[in-house]
């Protein structure tokens, strides 16, 4: 049996009005994700990575062209609560404790085993000990991993991830690279993940869209065929440097368009 | 990439520092009213000192001690504010202690239901534009009424039906300190941004969830500002209230008499009082501005 798409993008568009005219954000974007996987969009800033995140999340709506998630429209996704996402910044809620921020979609939802939740996802993102502080006394990546434990905590099986890693420094951002990829491999969550960097890109994913701006379209989509549990060592292999190579060359391939 | 540093209200910033600003105000402000008591009271004093020989000794003395002055120097102010709160019984007639409880107590009512009333409009309109776009207008055109033009048909008509002393005086109050906190509280129920919005959204939140675990925390800090303003009002109100009727008890009456009676030292003591009422309800709400955003994790 093969696995289920989870979400299906067919000749996606999604055009902004603005007070300048257009914005083309998205243009003629195919994609299908299935189960299990892990899929990276890349691309310059500006090239519609956000706003297709958005697009699967309901958040937006596409102008033109179907999309499906979990097989149903995307707000019927929404309102099952399908996916659990991560935005560009924390957006903690400044009068909640870090347990408090954490336990806020276990409330809404009314999930039981609110305390076991909240300790299980924040010793995952190496916050405990920190559950009684508020976001102002934590730096910009603790806040960061709050929202991650935030979006964890009520265990969907689709995470949407935007730069989560992107505030961080080098050394967190590999370890919670390889604790996202652990969760993935042990948990099967499918993982849509934006991200600026190559190598987090390839040392991540099962595939990796490259995108390009102007107007935000799929330019190419690789598969990287790594075997799911990965090291950090590995991305020194030859494997590794080769998909990380295509990669850039597709960046490369998408400014030029511009220029 | 860009990392918005969550607003986080911090605590507004305490009166330290500020004594010695203050103090030199007050003197500057004392000084000026001594010496601009002398020709004020000219018109009364001027026989007087004449007939006591005209001295400078004479002149201060007769402009600073009349019984019934233009205006009453500072000290005959506090001798009346110390003799109408601390020599009489608090429920005589004569204390201002008593008339201070009489417009206090139709003050907080009003403050309370004004409050409650402001919030709750706040709240319908935040939730339906056809409110805000209907209601709006209203409650801006609400404001520009001049309220000694309705006061006294408000409390002719209440009192028409039964309802005397405190509610009519409370429901002018509440009348004109709910628009402050409606301004204020669609202020700040709007003023989550997009992104703590878009999470509710994913969550898939009912829209009393959004109210009270988002909108309605955001907002404090905008309700507490709109509070403080809101209780000075109230008690403006309640003293407003007091006029038309010729009510007998409380600060706006005792104005009232003394402007009968030409007793200009006994407005004058009223006035004071219901300014330390003021002060002192305005520095309540801040203290419990203080306690509760101290609660919500709002930086020391
Ligand atoms: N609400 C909006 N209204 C108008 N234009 C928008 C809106 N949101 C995004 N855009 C435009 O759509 C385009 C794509 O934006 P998007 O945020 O998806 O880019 P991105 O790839 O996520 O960039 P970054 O890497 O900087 O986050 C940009 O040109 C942006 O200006
Ligand atoms: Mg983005």
């Amino acid at each position: 049996m093969t696995a289920a798409a989870v979400i299906e993008a067919r000749d996606v568009s999604l055009t902004f009005q603005t007070a300048d005219g257009p914005v083309y954000a998205l243009s003629k974007v195919n994609l299908t994700v299935t189960e299990g996987e892990f899929v990276s969009f890349i691309g310059p800033s500006g090239c519609g990575k956000t706003t297709l995140l958005r697009v699967i999340a309901d958040l937006e709506q596409a102008t033109d062209g179907r999309i499906s998630v979990n097989g149903m429209s995307p707000q019927d996704a929404r309102l099952k609560r399908a996916y659990g996402y991560v935005f560009q910044a924390p957006a903690l809620y400044p009068w909640r404790t870090v347990e408090r921020n954490v336990a806020l979609p276990l409330e809404i939802m009314g999930l039981d085993d609110a305390a076991g939740r909240i300790r299980r996802n924040l010793e995952l993102v190496n916050l405990a000990g920190f559950e009684k502080k508020f976001p102002w006394q934590l730096s910009g990546g603790m806040q960061q991993r709050v929202s991650i434990a935030r979006a964890l905590a009520f265990d969907p099986k689709l995470l949407l991830m935007d730069e989560p890693f992107g505030a961080l420094d080098e050394i967190v951002r590999d370890k919670l690279n390889q604790q996202l990829l652990e969760l993935w491999d042990r948990t099967g969550k499918t993982v849509v993940f934006v991200t600026h960097s190559i190598p987090e890109a390839v040392f991540l994913s099962t595939r990796i869209v490259v995108m390009s701006p102007r107007p935000g379209r799929i330019i190419d989509i690789i598969e990287t065929n790594f075997p799911r549990t990965r090291t950090l060592d590995m991305r020194e292999t030859p494997e590794f440097l080769a998909v990380a190579h295509r990669v850039r060359e597709g960046l490369k391939a998408g400014h030029s368009y511009e220029d | 990439m860009k990392t918005e540093a969550a607003a986080v209200p911090s605590l507004p910033a305490r009166g330290e520092g500020q004594a010695f600003p203050v103090a030199v105000i007050c003197l500057v402000i004392l000084v000026v009213w001594y010496i601009a008591a002398i020709p004020m009271n000219w018109v009364v004093t001027e026989s007087k000192i004449a007939a006591a020989g005209g001295g400078a000794a004479d002149i201060l003395y007769y402009s600073w001690n009349e019984q019934r002055p233009v205006i009453p120097a500072p000290h005959q102010i506090m001798m009346e504010l110390w003799n109408a709160v601390f020599m009489v019984k608090p429920w005589a007639v004569k204390s201002l202690l008593y008339h201070g409880w009489v417009t206090l107590s139709s003050t907080l009512l009003g403050f309370v239901l004004g409050s409650l009333f402001g919030i709750a409009l706040a709240i319908a309109i935040v939730h339906s534009t056809f409110l805000s776009k209907s209601l709006m207008p209203w409650i801006v055109a609400s404001q520009t009424i001049p309220i000694l033009a309705i006061a006294p048909m408000v409390i002719v008509v209440l009192g028409s039906l039964g309802f005397t002393g405190l509610l009519p005086k409370s429901l002018i109050s509440m009348y004109l300190c709910f628009f402050p906190v409606t301004i204020g509280m669609v202020k700040g129920l709007t003023s989550p941004d997009p992104m703590q919005l878009d999470l509710m959204r994913t969550y898939n939140a009912s829209a009393s969830d959004v109210l009270w675990k988002l909108r309605f925390p955001s907002s404090v800090p905008f309700l507490f500002t709109s509070l403080k303003v809101a209780v000075a009002i109230a008690l403006t109100g309640a003293i407003v209230g007091e006029l038309p009727t010729g009510a007998v008890a409380g600060i706006g009456a005792r104005l009232l008499q003394g402007s009968y009676y030409g007793q200009t030292v006994q407005i004058w003591a009223a006035l004071f009082m219901g300014s330390f009422l003021a002060a002192g309800l305005v520095w309540l709400v801040g203290v419990a501005e203080r306690i509760v955003l101290k609660r919500m994790g709002a930086r020391p």
